[in-house]
């Protein structure tokens, strides 16, 4: 019952994009478009997944030899060293998932949602299981938000807004109102 | 001396990393509850980049192009632990106020961008003063950011009370206050920028008219 929990308040109580500010950049940068914000989902939840097993592994590592300092250069290492792997055995494997991710995979590895996901694994002490279902969980949510604010910002193409608005600013305050929405599900769960 | 100011003063107004640039929105957004959370931020922001700058700028001749980008992940990494400890050490309320925001630091787009652009093309004190410009641009935004949602979500400012409990906009302080707050203050500099530019092209008319009649 609790991994549940865990997996539901990660997508709506604490949405990684709106409530916790993880991930902003790509959640201005490439949702300009349905599809494109889809696939970037698609690539979030897969890297989000593996970074999460692999680092809640390691972490267990580093405590055993008394390194727990160290995780925040461990970690981003090996988020970016999966990033480059995922890429490469993509290519071989699968072309046509490569193709549909394409750009986007490079990018993961400064989005702050993947680090951001792996220290709280740790921060809030989550066995595996838990961490696998966070992990989910956040990858969903971060898809959720990005895909319902494209599919936002199609339409403000054609609105007509004040000049000093339109862009990055315009984006902003709709993603305010968007972000108001998931206020509402706060306190829903208590863990 | 004027080149170098220039250096300087780059980041902080014309290239604002916040509000020009809209680089490292996560912490801008996330951290700006109180002016005093934004200074906070802004100062942890400015320290690890001011030091990865001046490392980069000396072993940039040293690192091979193609392993370039792991060297400073490292590097940067390197000092936001240290920053990470030493906040845990000697300011423990703001640490634990900021939370998960230090370590993220290290995925702060500012700080991998001007290693990238500028520390490793350019000599020390360059860089020092770039990332000084760069980093008290980055930390001027978020302490404006951190006033505004202050004065309107609670009536104080840096903790001192304006006006308290009399008009509160409880919703600046929570998640939704920074989208807007933030929007608002982009909005109102590219008002700015905007109407400087259409001011100069009249002057320019009128300076071409004034010319054409003499």
């Amino acid at each position: 019952m609790k991994v549940f929990l865990i997996f539901l308040s990660a997508i709506l109580v604490n949405n990684f994009v709106l409530q916790r500010f993880l991930g902003i950049c790509p959640f201005l940068g490439v949702s300009k478009k349905i599809d494109t914000a889809f696939g970037m989902s698609l690539a979030v939840v897969f890297v989000m997944l593996l970074a999460s097993i692999i680092t809640w592994l390691l972490n267990g590592v580093l405590i055993l030899m008394g390194l727990g300092f160290l995780k925040t250069i461990v970690f981003i290492l090996v988020i970016a060293s999966l990033v480059q792997f995922v890429e490469i055995f993509l290519k071989k494997t699968s072309p046509a998932l490569y193709e549909a991710l394409g750009i986007f995979l490079p990018l993961i590895t400064t989005n702050c949602a993947i680090l951001g996901l792996a220290l709280l694994n740790i921060q809030n002490e989550y066995s595996l299981v838990e961490t696998v279902f966070h992990a989910l969980g956040a990858g969903i949510g971060f898809g959720l938000a990005l895909v319902l604010f494209a599919g936002i910002r199609e339409q403000l193409e054609f609105a007509d807004m004040p000049k000093p608005f339109k862009g990055l600013a315009g984006a902003l305050i709709t993603a305010g109102i968007l972000s108001m929405a998931f206020v509402g599900f706060s306190g829903m769960i208590k863990l | 001396m004027s080149g170098t100011m220039k250096e300087f003063s780059n980041g902080l107004v014309k290239n604002n990393p916040i509000f020009i640039q809209a680089l490292g929105m996560c912490p801008t957004l996330a951290t700006t509850t109180s002016a005093s959370n934004g200074l906070g931020m802004g100062m942890a922001t400015l320290t690890v980049l001011l030091m990865s700058n001046i490392v980069i700028s000396i072993i940039r001749k040293l690192v091979p192009a193609k392993i370039r980008i792991p060297v400073y992940i490292i590097i940067i990494a390197g000092f936001v632990t240290m920053v990470d400890l030493l906040m845990h050490g000697f300011l423990y309320d703001l640490w634990k106020t900021l939370g998960l925001f230090i370590p993220l630091i290290v995925v702060n787009c500012l700080i991998l961008g001007r290693a990238e652009s500028y520390a490793s093309q350019n000599g020390i004190w360059k860089s020092i003063l770039d990332a000084l410009g760069m980093g008290l641009g980055f930390a001027g935004g978020l302490v404006i950011l951190g006033a505004v949602r202050e004065i309107l979500g609670a009536g104080t400012v840096f903790g001192v009370e304006l006006w308290g409990d009399a008009f509160n906009v409880f919703i600046m302080i929570l998640p939704p206050g920074a989208f807007i707050t933030l929007g608002l203050l982009a909005g109102l500099f590219n008002w700015i920028g905007i109407s400087k530019e259409e001011a100069k092209k009249k002057r320019q008319k009128e300076a071409k008219k004034a010319g054409g009649k003499a």
